[in-house]
């Protein structure tokens, strides 16, 4: 069986394998206690985590902390904010990306170095922060959800993969196709599209995050408080230190307020998080594909 | 990132005409698929590269981009004889580069650890758990910190003192660089596992055969197998050493870590946005990104030596 294929290894071998591990062991723990902590925690006794930090007896663990948090409407609203800009910038930009691709991946595509250096430079060079918030502002685009979809929707770097992708597809499914009479449009939805799945995960998935995890444009550009995504919310909850009033509002004692808002600190991240790390499992299979393309090309 | 000029030579020059040809039968590359893409990269990339005039004017929202009063190299010569300046310049440069040399070898080091095992289950739960990380916020993983470091949190329970790191400049610099590899070494050694698992493994056998011990095989075998792209790597991460980004640093500074955690891309906002300086801060970015324009082009000449002319 399987035991039979393996190779041998001698003493020496062993030890160095044993070092490994133990370093592998090592960096696996350091990656898993923070993450631990943060769930056990979250479950925690105010007083208990504020006096010894965490107790594993779980007949005192309470959800106390989590029913707090998704009681918030600003949690719920900032979740249901960064969902809706996710989505909807994860759709135009792999769309906007994905189209670009296609004629750039042509050899015979007139104007092809043109555009390439066109792209390129955007790459290299940019105005830079105040020069693009004046940009937005002239456009009367702040404070609404375009200032923070369309400035990154095209993104160069991933229209190079979908292109390096569509290149390794053999030109004969295109030659096929024209025989058939499909116009590009139809051959790219019809056949591209399906062909490309493994591409468009890997661009779908980055961008999904991307939006997701950022909060840069949208704390320059949405001012207006029923328009912030959820990274605002937790910002002002885990970084800036305030609480959402509605939180703790029913505690009397400043002390124990201090206490509660820190536990509730725990029990967020972990509502917070939780969407992204039950999600990426499901595009493993895709990420060595994905990584690759971009790595033998970049 | 090639250009594909040798290959668009082989085409043969085509003539205006035949050019012309192509663009009128094949109208909907043009109208529909790249349009789309073109005009974002006009409005929102080109566009804003004219603004950087004002770098050069006394700029007022009134009088516009063209309007303003022409000031020169005025905000240059300000910031360039300004101490701070200098100070965030030498942060922004001591963070990166040591946070490149920190955390450049650790996912080609797990990579290398992930290689050895030889279950393919526990090789991919490892590798599910040291991903997960990358998928944090940076919000959230800066609040993990505030919340682990502050003078009531976990560490200092764990070692018995209440120091506060968090207002520490000289704590700053760790504080950063251990958090982004606890985020990133596991998600940027795919690319590595990924080559590895691609490497040959009749090369790998035959060392085995001729006796060859891990280490060896490990060096004679499968560094050479991923050497390309360790030296890319390192090369295009090099090359990004003036671009590091403003999140993190940004969520991560207090008033009194300010001294150590000030950086260009937050200096730019705090004079730029908070305090309305646009002309100044405009020179300020305007000057980080000529540095990192001539870095990426002198980045791009050594990938292209090192590549056998293929650049970026």
């Amino acid at each position: 069986m399987e035991t039979a294929k393996k190779k041998k290894y001698t003493a020496s071998d062993k030890a160095i394998l044993g070092i490994g591990y133990v370093l592998l062991g090592a960096f696996v723990f350091s990656i898993l206690i923070p993450l631990l902590y943060v769930v056990i925690a979250s479950f925690m006794d105010p007083n208990v985590l504020n006096s010894q930090g965490i107790s594993l007896d779980i007949r005192k663990w309470t959800v106390d902390a989590y029913r707090r948090v998704l009681e918030n409407n600003m949690i719920w609203r900032g979740f249901a904010n960064s969902f809706f800009y996710s989505v909807v910038f994860t759709i135009i930009s792999v769309l906007v990306t994905l189209l670009a691709a296609y004629p750039m991946s042509k050899k015979e595509f007139v104007g092809r170095n043109f555009f390439n250096v066109i792209f390129l430079i955007t790459m290299f060079f940019g105005g830079g922060m105040i020069p693009t918030f004046i940009l937005i502002n002239q456009l009367h685009l702040v404070n609404t959800i375009w200032a923070i979809l369309l400035p990154g929707a095209f993104n160069v770097w991933n229209m190079i993969l979908a292109r390096t992708y569509y290149q390794s597809i053999p030109k004969e499914l295109r030659e096929a196709s024209a025989i058939d009479g499909a116009t590009e449009i139809e051959h790219f939805f019809k056949i591209m599209m399906p062909v490309c799945k493994p591409i468009i995960a890997v661009l779908a998935l980055w961008s999904f995050v991307g939006m997701w995890n950022s909060y840069f444009d949208a704390m320059i550009y949405l001012n207006d408080a029923k328009l912030q995504p959820l990274q605002l919310v937790l910002r002002s909850i885990l970084v800036q230190n305030t609480p959402q009033p509605g939180m703790i509002a029913d505690i009397q004692s400043t002390a124990q307020m201090a206490k509660v808002a820190e536990l509730l600190k725990y029990a967020t991240i972990i509502v917070s998080s939780l969407p992204l790390l039950i999600m990426y499992p499901f595009f493993q299979k895709y990420f060595d594909q994905g990584i690759m393309v971009g790595s033998v090309k970049g | 990132m090639r250009k594909g000029s040798a290959k668009a030579v082989s085409t043969g020059k085509r003539t205006c005409a035949q050019k012309l040809q192509y663009v009128k039968k094949n109208w909907q590359l043009y109208v529909f698929f790249l349009m789309p893409a073109l005009l974002l990269t006009i409005i929102f990339k080109y566009i804003p590269m004219g603004g950087v005039l004002i770098a050069f004017e006394d700029y007022n929202v009134i009088d516009g981009i063209f309007g303003s009063k022409w000031v020169g190299l005025e905000y240059f010569r300000r910031f360039l004889s300004s101490p701070d300046f200098m100070n965030y310049l030498v942060n922004t440069l001591k963070l990166s580069i040591y946070g490149l040399l920190w955390g450049f070898p650790i996912p080609i080091i797990l990579a290398l650890l992930l290689n050895q095992i030889r279950r393919a289950g526990i090789k991919k739960k490892i590798q599910l758990l040291i991903y997960a990380p990358n998928f944090i916020s940076v919000i959230v993983l800066c609040g993990m910190v505030r919340m682990f470091l502050s003078p009531v949190g976990p560490l200092n329970k764990l070692i018995g003192s209440d120091a506060n790191w968090m207002t520490m400049p000289a704590a700053f610099r760790t504080i950063y660089i251990a958090s982004g590899i606890w985020q990133t070494a596991g998600w940027s050694s795919i690319m590595y596992t990924a080559a590895l698992s691609n490497a040959s493994k009749d090369l790998e056998e035959a060392a085995v055969v001729d006796g060859a011990n891990i280490l060896q095989q490990i060096w004679y075998v499968q560094l050479p197998a991923i050497k390309n792209i360790i030296v890319i790597q390192f090369i295009l991460q090099a090359g990004n050493i003036m671009s590091i980004g403003f999140e993190k640093a940004y969520a991560l500074q207090t008033d009194m870590n300010l001294p150590a955690s000030e950086i260009l891309s937050t200096y730019v906002y705090r004079i730029g946005l908070l305090n309305g300086d646009y002309g100044y801060s405009t020179a300020v970015g305007l000057f980080n990104s000529v540095i990192n324009v001539i870095l990426l082009i002198f980045v791009n000449w050594v990938v292209k030596k090192l590549n056998d002319g293929e650049g970026l």
